[in-house]
């Protein structure tokens, strides 16, 4: 069967050679307009008066326009409609964008864009959690609340208990290919948009409410991305709508790309956390009652933040059982960029808080921390009890018990610990840190209507193959996984198969390529279309033939029916002068789902995906540098749709996880400015960057739900494995002396220095 | 904004005459211009990589230098060393072991790539690591870079000695 084959990705022979399409290539017409946005130099306050004068008369450039100057208020946001495209005059962080600027090239919009003057009414910025807690500044009317039971008598009756919290930073998504966006206006007032985007649907949507026009006034086309990773979700809708309404005052096709600056400045990033928490265990450190209270910078408007937020709460437990548990969430809104979906959506911040609970409670005891991650994992699926999550959900295949044991095998983890011990005996200077974690991650959007995909399949006389489907491709692999369903449901080579772009126009209403469900529900819409077509060409050649539709078989590029043995071109063919359809649509809808989120109740995930890492570092104690030694990954990708692009995400997942939470660091000056809006100053890794000795291995077990050909989703859960480098690094720390250690993520090294000193003091 | 001038570059083997700004940045001339848009433009201050050309044998970003200092030079781009018919051992490589996601940064990654083996035609993993550590990528974790790279590697040396 073609689909669980190691194919290449299906665009891999262009991207070699240079001809793979971006926004940015594609040829435009003579007479296409760029444009540039002029932001905003404060993070809080309204314009007193604003003199663009300088930026009209600049060379090149057609048009200038403000907010009063465009159809509506062009609403960019996905939720709440907080984000007007241009300032009505308020401001509410330092790169909002105030006025857009149309030009003959890029170049020119970028530099008239500097040129404004603005007078503004600076009032004090909101931009620490802190700020935004003294002023009650936040999104809800107050902290979303999650409880099982009552944790607080629980941790007191314990036989120990511990508090503390964690900074966890944000991260910039840094997809290679910025923002970008063009747009054609069409006969009839209706617009052809080309967007980086992974969400054609809601793109559609947004420019026709920002023109006034039905969504089918408007088609929306992606090819590709240059990366996504959850900067693409919305982040692309200013782009499209800006060229939109520039389109229609002109008349001119328009483009716009951010600079990478301006794409820093403007953009959301990760959301920010700090995490505190008390908890009471016992002498093995098995959790008897937990408390979080989760507080995330939102920024300055809402959009995707409370479903970030809530799925930080989701994954507060990660692969434990917490018999009783309280979680309190706090949705900030700050003078700063509006925080959005990044890969993993608020669960590896999540993650990241129950883990430094376990790291502390074994520093405590004077336990491996592995011993007392164990000690609280969720039950096997043969044994009773312990499989509840906080919501409610129960962990009907909780495989991390098996994959721990394997990872362990494998990476030597218990001769490695104690090589470690004895080496840092010996070693005053550089010490080595291991530690070995575990990733359970929900899979399904957790607004359950967006659990749905179509697709639409043609059939071509000649045998030959075009697939359409809802989702987009940013790299992942998601439109060759899903031509390998198809290849596989008609029994045909993959060459038969073109995936095109995605086009609003072809399969409708669509949800984002995101929550890492794109070969789940789309490679299931994809199958339910072949199979419709399957199955009216087997009706007709067990009419011609004889036997009957189900006898007839597909495979090998032959359909057999009968005593007919026919290429698939010509039943194909014979199909086709039988006046047989071969075109279909497919839908999907993922089953079983039921969720409620504000008591945070129900069954919001289909299914889990599991992983474990195993990482070493090394740390040098006088400067707080490090080195990632070697890392042990081993993730379940269920049976895998193509073991060679599940393998990629796991080691790409693992290398940008062990980024955010080691070099990446975004800063934020006391006025609000990010002092990090550019390569220069955001560090993202390199090739000298990942371990010298890299082992990945798939958990090739086929899940027990009933997913296309029961493979798992694989987009965001590797990312998590990069918590085991932020673990490991706790542990070099540990070595340096008696004190608790405390270290903040991104773990630079001067945090680790810092962490270091505090260490060997004993604090 | 300053006056035009003449330049003649060679560009995957064809001569290119045109009027433009001296500061006009080579990464427009070729985009824009000439209409070569395989090697990109990701961060356009150098950090990325996404842009890199070779020039007169050496490996550029061609986000980073003017038109005038190009003038009179041979550049190479991923569509001079071949194309989807005629791949280069680098390219099939990247193709085969799966050294590319998105692929925004492969083009910049190939052309790098080609001037990295021909200074250490058989390098060890830590000097691709090192060699390459210019070019950015996001998607990959490295990993299938460094292992395409290998094995185009090996493939040029065995091919360079059935030759001899």
């Amino acid at each position: 069967m073609t689909h669980a084959k190691p194919l290449p990705h299906d665009a891999a022979r262009l991207h070699v050679t240079g001809a793979a399409r971006y926004i940015d290539d594609i040829p435009t017409p003579r007479g296409t307009l760029h444009l540039a946005f002029g932001l905003s130099a404060i993070a809080s306050g309204r314009i007193l008066a604003i003199d663009l004068s300088m930026v009209r008369a600049a060379e090149g450039v057609v048009a200038v326009l403000q907010a009063e100057d465009l159809p509506s208020a062009c609403d960019c946001s996905p939720s709440a409609h907080d984000e007007p495209l241009l300032s009505d005059g308020t401001l509410h962080y330092i790169g909002q964008p105030i006025f857009l600027v149309v030009a003959r090239s890029h170049l020119a919009a970028r530099k008239a864009a500097q040129l404004a003057d603005i007078a503004y009414d600076k009032t004090s910025p909101i931009l620490t959690i802190a700020d935004a807690l003294a002023a009650n500044s936040r999104f809800e009317d107050g902290p979303r609340i999650w409880e099982r039971g009552d944790p607080f008598p629980a941790i007191s009756d314990a036989r120990h208990q511990l508090d503390g919290s964690i900074d966890i930073g944000g991260q910039e998504h840094f997809y290679l290919e910025g923002q970008a966006a063009l747009v054609f206006p069409q006969e009839n007032a209706d617009m052809v948009v080309h967007s980086s985007t992974q969400h054609p649907t809601e793109i559609q949507h947004k420019v026709a409410h920002a023109l006034h026009l039905p969504m089918h006034a408007v088609r929306v086309e992606t090819r590709r991305m240059g990366g996504g990773f959850g900067g693409k979700e919305s982040q692309g809708n200013a782009l499209a709508i800006a060229c939109a309404v520039a389109a229609q005052a002109t008349g001119q096709p328009c483009k716009m790309r951010y600079d990478r600056d301006d794409d820093f400045m403007i953009t959301g990033k990760r959301h920010d956390f700090r995490i505190s928490y008390q908890v009471g265990f016992d002498d093995q450190g098995q959790i008897a009652g937990l408390s979080f209270r989760q507080y995330a910078r939102c920024g300055w408007a809402q959009d995707l933040s409370l479903p970030v937020c809530d799925r930080a709460m989701l994954h507060a437990d990660n692969a434990y059982y917490l018999p009783t548990i309280r979680i309190e969430s706090h949705r900030l809104r700050t003078n700063t960029q509006s925080a959005t979906a990044f890969r993993g959506f608020g669960g590896p911040q999540g993650m990241v808080g129950i883990e430094a609970v376990m790291d502390q409670i074994a520093a405590y005891l004077g336990l491996d921390p592995l011993d007392v991650r164990r000690k609280n994992y969720y039950n096997a699926p043969s044994k009773k009890g312990r499989r509840r999550t906080p919501y409610g959900q129960i962990v009907r295949d909780f495989a991390l018990h098996e994959m721990t044991d394997r990872l362990m095998d494998t990476s030597h983890y218990m001769e490695r610990r104690n090589a470690i011990y004895q080496w840092n005996a010996k070693n005053p200077v550089l010490k080595r840190g291991l530690a070995l974690t575990p990733v359970k991650f929900g899979i399904s959007f957790t607004l359950t209507h967006l659990n749905q995909a179509g697709a639409l399949v043609h059939v071509y006389q000649d045998g030959s193959i075009s697939l359409n489907h809802g989702g987009t491709e940013m790299g992942q692999g998601l439109f060759q996984k899903v031509a390998q369903i198809a290849a596989s449901r008609f029994g045909v080579g993959i060459d038969l198969v073109r995936i095109t772009a995605t086009d609003t126009s072809k399969v409708p209403n669509t949800s984002a390529t995101a929550a890492s469900s794109g070969s789940d529900l789309n490679g299931m819409a994809v199958a339910a279309a072949c199979d419709t077509i399957r199955s009216r060409i087997a009706a007709h050649l067990a009419g011609k033939y004889g036997g009957t539709p189900r006898g007839v078989i597909f495979a090998d590029g032959r359909v057999i029916a009968a005593d007919a043995n026919l290429s698939f071109a010509e039943a194909a063919q014979s199909a086709y002068e039988a006046r047989v359809s071969l075109s279909s649509t497919g839908f999907y809808k993922t089953p079983k789902l039921k969720w409620d989120r504000l008591r945070g109740a129900g069954r919001p995930f289909f299914y889990y995906a599991y992983g474990a890492a195993c990482s070493e570092v090394v740390i040098d104690t006088l400067t707080g540098e490090y080195r990632i030694l070697r890392a042990d990954l081993l993730h379940d990708a269920g049976a895998s749709l193509n073991p060679a692009l599940d393998i990629g995400q796991v080691e790409g997942g693992f290398v940008q996880g062990a980024g955010w939470l080691t070099m990446e660091e975004l800063v934020w000056d006391n006025k609000g400015r990010l002092q990090t809006h550019a390569p220069a100053t955001y560090k993202i890794p390199a090739t000298g960057d990942t371990p010298p000795v890299f082992n990945v291995d798939l958990w090739d077990a086929p899940n027990p739900e009933a997913t296309i050909y029961r493979s798992k989703a694989v987009g965001e859960p590797p990312f998590m494995l990069g918590i085991s480098v932020w673990s490991a690094l706790q542990q070099a720390v540990a070595a340096t002396g008696t004190g608790q250690v405390h270290l903040n993520a991104p773990a630079t090294p001067e945090r680790v220095l810092a962490a270091v000193e505090r260490v060997r003091d004993g604090n | 904004m300053s006056k035009k001038q003449h330049y003649a570059i060679t560009v995957n083997g064809k001569e290119e005459e045109f009027l433009a700004e001296p500061r006009e940045l080579l990464i427009y001339t070729l985009r824009e211009r000439l209409n070569i848009t395989g090697p990109h433009i990701g961060c356009e201050t150098s950090h990325c990589g996404a842009c890199t050309v070779t020039i007169d044998g050496k490996s550029v970003k061609a986000c980073t230098m003017f038109v005038a200092q190009a003038n009179g030079k041979d550049i190479t781009t991923i569509e001079g060393i071949g194309g989807p018919d005629n791949l280069h051992p680098l390219q099939n490589a990247f193709k085969e072991h799966h050294g590319l996601q998105c692929g925004y940064c492969t083009p910049g990654m190939i052309i790098r790539a080609t001037k990295l083996l021909e200074e250490i035609p058989n390098p060890t993993e830590e000097e691709i690591r090192f060699g390459m550590s210019g070019n950015i990528c996001r998607c990959t974790g490295y990993q299938n870079i460094v292992k395409s790279i290998q094995a185009a590697a090996a493939e040029m040396n065995a091919a360079k000695e059935a030759a001899e």
